[in-house]
């Protein structure tokens, strides 16, 4: 079966075990003795971090398990979508206390992921509300692992990109809701400079993101629409579900161009007429604008296309954003999606992505020279004592990894303890040299 | 508060119509092979809100254990206000081609075992004047193709079976639901390349929830394979059998 990430690149042929129980997924790691295996949700992550030659999908890990009504508390297989507990749990009044970009992710791949959303500085990772979790390891056995159950299979799943074993089901907690409305203020800055300090001043908001025009250059560099948000109180937790649209075949490649993407970021950024203005909205369009239009990676067209996504230490702040920025926009390569934010503190798992500091998450179509761009981005990024981000990632080279993940060692020291290398391997693992 | 029996409840299209129906308060009878899944699917209907879920094992090829198997699902929910029938198995053509066998396993799976139920179910909702009784056919038995003909057989011999019982009861005031899925993502096409025509469960299963609040007599899910099939089936014998469907 041809398998690829949201990126559409790489592809490869691979064979699918799709386990419905708990015995069949035992069943389907011993079966993979000789060769190694990789899980996959929903094929979200963007590169090859849920593609090898043998795959374990968690598509029938999709019952929920147990649910403690009032504490809010739920087990569910890792199979089971956000948007699924969104869909049951949200009309009782229970949200997810972080959420990704995208609702079409399964619990399995957010806890490998550790993803993290627009209250990461209040929140933290997803991890953070991960109470415990079922893993088939290499030698078919099922641990259980949480703070205080095998703590460092724990620390190393969390954010390990799938290379520890197979999650079967998680323990999770949703934070108490009271509507389904978001009042969201957005402030229009001029450069980036305005947008980093809107950011660091608004600290105390929920939820913060920014969206830059990546495409502005010289003092209207990093012009962004700082958006921020926080639960409205009281309202329906019913409200109607918006209609989604779908994107029916593959884009021309060339529909996407520098020209395009600035004419539509420059609409974008002007559609805004004041400095500040505040507006009540569903969660759905707030948290997932993107979800509304299905298959939106057929835009890129055919060749497929990748996301950039690096944090910085807040330390390099400003000086080192606006290089980078600089950078990116110097190279004519377009991006709509220019998404800048401010992290919190950085977590106890070995791998996991945020760091106390800036990340900027940028999408560009595949193209000749685009990795070479890359190459230059992540010298910098590396420089800073940044990381790129594995979830996104399809061609990081193994010491740029090393670099911007040094605990990589202590990681490779929990795979070692369980016998997971050589049995978890996905082509990203590959790649960045851990096998 | 619908009272709801579903055979092969552990198939992928009937599990996210479980759920559909689970949201909206049903109360569940289900059969199914799969003991643990079963266990667990129904923990999980409830927790979607289902009245209640009750469950047994059963392998619809015991056909002397179809009729208990009704008798104890009636029992057990005070009655039957629906019946969905949606088991199957998609038999290796190739090898049926080579074994009696095993062409007339699937031809058991698909078509024998669901006359039987259908039989006693029938009997049972007449009785009662009143309900639905949907099944899950398919649109591989509006015509035969050298690529599944055993598999197209029993569906085709399903769905002739369901027009004639339609015809017997609607003057009991039963309703009889034929439902044709296209091409399905499921672990019964598991080892199948997907490409356009290909729909997830959750849409048939929208589609089946509202085909029953309708009381609509055949479905094509999605609905343009009704399109795709008139088609299919207008293309003349002698032009037809040189194809590779």
């Amino acid at each position: 079966m041809q398998l690829q990430g949201w990126g559409r690149h790489p592809v490869v042929d691979a064979d699918i075990d799709y386990p419905s129980s708990r015995s069949s997924a035992v069943a389907a790691v011993a079966a993979s003795a000789r060769q190694a295996v990789i899980a996959r949700g929903m094929g979200r992550s963007y590169g090859d971090s849920a593609l090898a030659a043998r795959v374990i999908s968690s598509r029938y890990l999709n019952l929920l398990l147990d649910v403690d009504p009032t504490g809010g508390r739920v087990r569910c297989g890792a199979g089971v979508s956000l948007a699924e507990l969104l869909e049951v749990f949200v009309p009782r009044g229970w949200f997810l206390p972080v959420t990704p970009g995208t609702k079409f992710v399964t619990v399995g791949g957010a806890i490998s992921s550790d993803v993290h959303g627009k209250n990461h500085h209040v929140q933290g990772c997803f991890s953070e509300w991960v109470e415990r979790f079922d893993l088939v390891v290499a030698s078919g056995e099922v641990l259980t692992c949480s703070r205080s159950e095998h703590p460092d299979l724990f620390r190393a799943t969390c954010g390990g990109m799938g290379l520890t074993g197979i999650i079967l089901e998680a323990t999770l907690q949703l934070a108490p809701l009271q509507g389904a409305f978001v009042d969201q203020t957005t402030l229009k800055c001029g450069h980036l400079e305005e947008a980093l300090a809107s950011l660091e001043s608004r600290r105390s908001a929920t939820y913060s993101v920014a969206w830059i025009d990546c495409q502005a250059t010289g003092s209207r560099m990093g012009r962004a629409l700082v958006m921020l948000g926080e639960h409205a109180s009281g309202g329906t937790l019913n409200a109607p579900r918006r209609r989604v649209l779908s994107v029916p075949a593959d884009f021309p490649g060339w529909l996407l161009n520098s020209y395009s993407i600035g004419a539509f970021n420059a609409l974008y950024y002007h559609r805004v007429r004041v400095r500040s203005s505040v507006r009540r909205l569903h969660y759905e369009p707030f948290f997932y604008p993107l979800d509304s239009l299905q298959d939106w990676n057929r835009l890129y067209g055919k060749g497929g296309f990748t996301q950039y996504q690096f944090v910085i230490p807040r330390a390099a702040g400003l000086d080192g954003m606006s290089g980078i920025l600089k950078r990116i926009a110097g190279s004519g390569r377009g991006s709509f999606l220019a998404v800048l934010k401010a992290l919190g503190p950085e977590n106890a798992n070995t791998l996991s992505f945020p760091m106390e500091g800036y990340t900027l998450a940028l999408d560009f179509k595949l193209q000749p020279g685009l990795f070479e761009l890359f190459e230059e981005l992540d010298a910098m990024v590396l420089d800073h004592g940044g990381r790129i981000y594995l979830a996104k990632d399809c061609r990081l080279s193994a010491a740029g990894f090393r670099r911007g993940y040094p605990r990589w060692e202590a990681f490779q020291a929990v795979r070692e303890k369980y016998g997971a290398r050589g049995k978890f391997e996905s082509l990203q693992s590959e790649r960045i040299g851990l096998s | 508060m619908q009272r709801i029996l579903i055979v092969g409840a552990t198939s992928a299209i009937a599990e996210a119509s479980a759920r559909r129906f689970a949201a909206r308060g049903a109360r569940l009878y289900l059969l199914a092979r799969n003991l643990e899944r079963l266990h667990d699917l129904a923990g999980d209907l409830l927790i979607r809100g289902a009245a209640a879920v009750d469950w047994a094992v059963l392998d619809v090829n015991d056909f002397d254990r179809h009729a208990a198997a009704i008798e104890d699902a009636a029992r057990g929910m005070g009655g039957i206000d629906v019946a969905l029938i949606a088991h199957g198995t998609l038999g290796d053509q190739a090898a049926c081609e080579h074994s009696v066998g095993l062409a007339l396993q699937e031809l058991n799976t698909n078509a024998i075992s669901v006359i039987s139920l259908l039989t006693l179910l029938a009997n049972h909702f007449e009785a009662q004047g009143h309900g639905s009784l949907a099944v899950i056919s398919s649109v591989a038995g509006d015509r035969g193709r050298r690529s599944n003909y055993v598999y197209g057989t029993a569906k085709g011999a399903v769905t002739i079976f369901l027009q004639g019982l339609r015809n017997r009861l609607h003057r009991s005031g039963v309703h009889v639901l034929t439902i044709k899925p296209g091409f399905v993502d499921t672990p019964m096409t598991a080892a199948l390349e997907k490409g356009p025509l290909w729909s997830p469960p959750e849409r048939i299963a929208e589609g089946i929830e509202r085909a029953l609040d309708r009381k609509r007599d055949i479905v094509y899910l999605p609905a343009w394979w009704r399109l795709v099939m008139a088609v299919v089936k207008l293309i003349p014998e002698r032009l037809f059998k040189k194809m590779s469907l």
